[in-house]
């Protein structure tokens, strides 16, 4: 920060006692701490998820077969845009915790409300996203998949009827493989009278091809979506306290840098699950 | 009794408006890089599909590094802007990202030594 931490000294000065020689408060250096052990949390969680994409590279499933979702759009494919929403909503209030900090710096309460209020709302839009994106993926799609037998899955697309794909036109039962193929005729009649069907997705079987993947998915972005819900409500009650008038009578808004730390490290969290889970 | 001796970092804290407006600039630069990186990871998403490199890993490793340097950009801008850690006092900033590099590394060894290994349950 400005301030204590520009000054000019010297390390003499500086590790000479009767100062923080980080030039930084407690609470803020405790605030850090925490993220230091939390950031390792999840740094062990995705190097799992990694590991495990690796160990079973042949089967992983492919996201973009998963998440193509888009409240309101049917029967089209958006693979990432309804995922690139929620990182962009999660970055903008990013943004908007940062500019309460600054309006802190002013001892400007009105920008403090303003712009924390803000905050509290993006990150509530997150949290129903992530509740939307959760149930469609519990929920599954609209024919299920046939379970293969040797760990990936096949998509039904259509039971009967004329259906076209890829302009092509089929008759009856449609079964994408993973690798984007239409299953042969032959294959899709065994499916038909061996295979099983699973719909949707939970922590012991899921249609989208390995139930490690859906465990994975359940567990990370639970934990980040349980550190944004403690955020939204943390930032709320730091909301009240701030029209209380509480920090104009301390002086200083580090109240509000404290959970602005632990909002920003929400986001950079995102920004690695975003990556990690849903690019690569 | 109140002790004198301490100093209260957060009161050296504060800016006037003249230099808040530089500071905001700053924060609408950031936000400015941070999004045009995400589209520029969703666009390549979109465009790149890992369906189309399913048999040509070679491809597919170039591009997963691009995402990952994208995000490690990304991560830096958060991490010494809007946590103003690159604002801090250099101790503090090596107190913070040394420990935790060093156990991240510790994981990333594990991960890409075992999980290429020959043996397989």
């Amino acid at each position: 920060m400005a301030g204590e931490a520009t000054k000019q000294l010297t390390t003499k000065e500086l590790w000479a006692g009767k100062r923080s020689p980080f030039s930084i408060s407690y609470g803020k250096m405790m605030m850090w701490f925490f993220l230091i052990s939390d950031a390792l949390t999840f740094t062990g969680f995705l190097s799992a998820l990694a590991f495990m994409r690796v160990y079973f590279a042949d089967v992983w499933p492919i996201t973009e077969n998963i998440f193509y979702h888009f409240p309101l759009v049917h029967h089209t494919e958006l693979p990432l845009l309804y995922v690139a929403f929620m990182t962009f909503i999660l970055i903008i209030s990013s943004v908007t915790m940062v500019l309460a900090v600054e309006a802190g710096h002013r001892m400007d309460k009105n920008g403090v409300t303003k712009w924390l209020f803000l905050t509290v709302i993006g990150g509530a839009v997150f949290l129903g996203s992530q509740a939307w994106e959760w149930s469609t993926f519990i929920e599954g799609s609209h024919h299920g998949a046939y379970d293969m037998g040797d760990g990936t899955m096949g998509r039904i697309l259509n039971v009967e009827g004329a259906f076209e794909y890829d302009g092509t036109t089929y008759e009856g039962t449609v079964v994408q493989l993973r690798n984007g193929e239409i299953a042969s005729p032959e294959l899709t009649a065994d499916l038909k009278s061996n295979a099983r069907i699973v719909h949707g997705a939970n922590l012991v079987e899921n249609e989208y091809g390995l139930p490690l993947y859906a465990d994975f998915f359940f567990f990370i972005t639970g934990f980040h979506g349980t550190h944004v819900l403690s955020g939204v409500i943390i930032n709320f009650l730091i909301l009240l306290r701030v029209r209380k008038g509480e920090f104009e009578k301390t002086g200083h808004y580090e109240m509000v840098e404290k959970v602005g730390l632990y909002w920003h490290f929400i986001d950079l969290v995102w920004v690695f699950v975003f990556t990690f889970f849903y690019l690569v | 009794m109140k002790r004198d001796d301490i100093i209260e970092y957060s009161l050296y804290n504060h800016h006037n408006e003249e230099e808040g407006v530089k500071k905001r600039k700053e924060i609408w630069k950031v936000t400015i890089i941070l999004s045009v990186i995400t589209i520029i990871e969703v666009t390549m998403g979109i465009l790149l599909g890992k369906v189309g490199f399913l048999e040509d890993q070679a491809t597919w490793d170039l591009i997963k590094i691009a995402y990952i340097g994208l995000t490690i950009v990304k991560a830096g801008y958060i991490i010494l802007s809007f946590m103003h850690l690159g604002e801090e006092r250099k101790p503090l900033r090596w107190l913070i990202l040394a420990p935790y590099m060093f156990f991240a590394m510790y994981l990333l060894f594990f991960l890409l030594v075992e999980s290429n290994a020959d043996v397989k349950i």
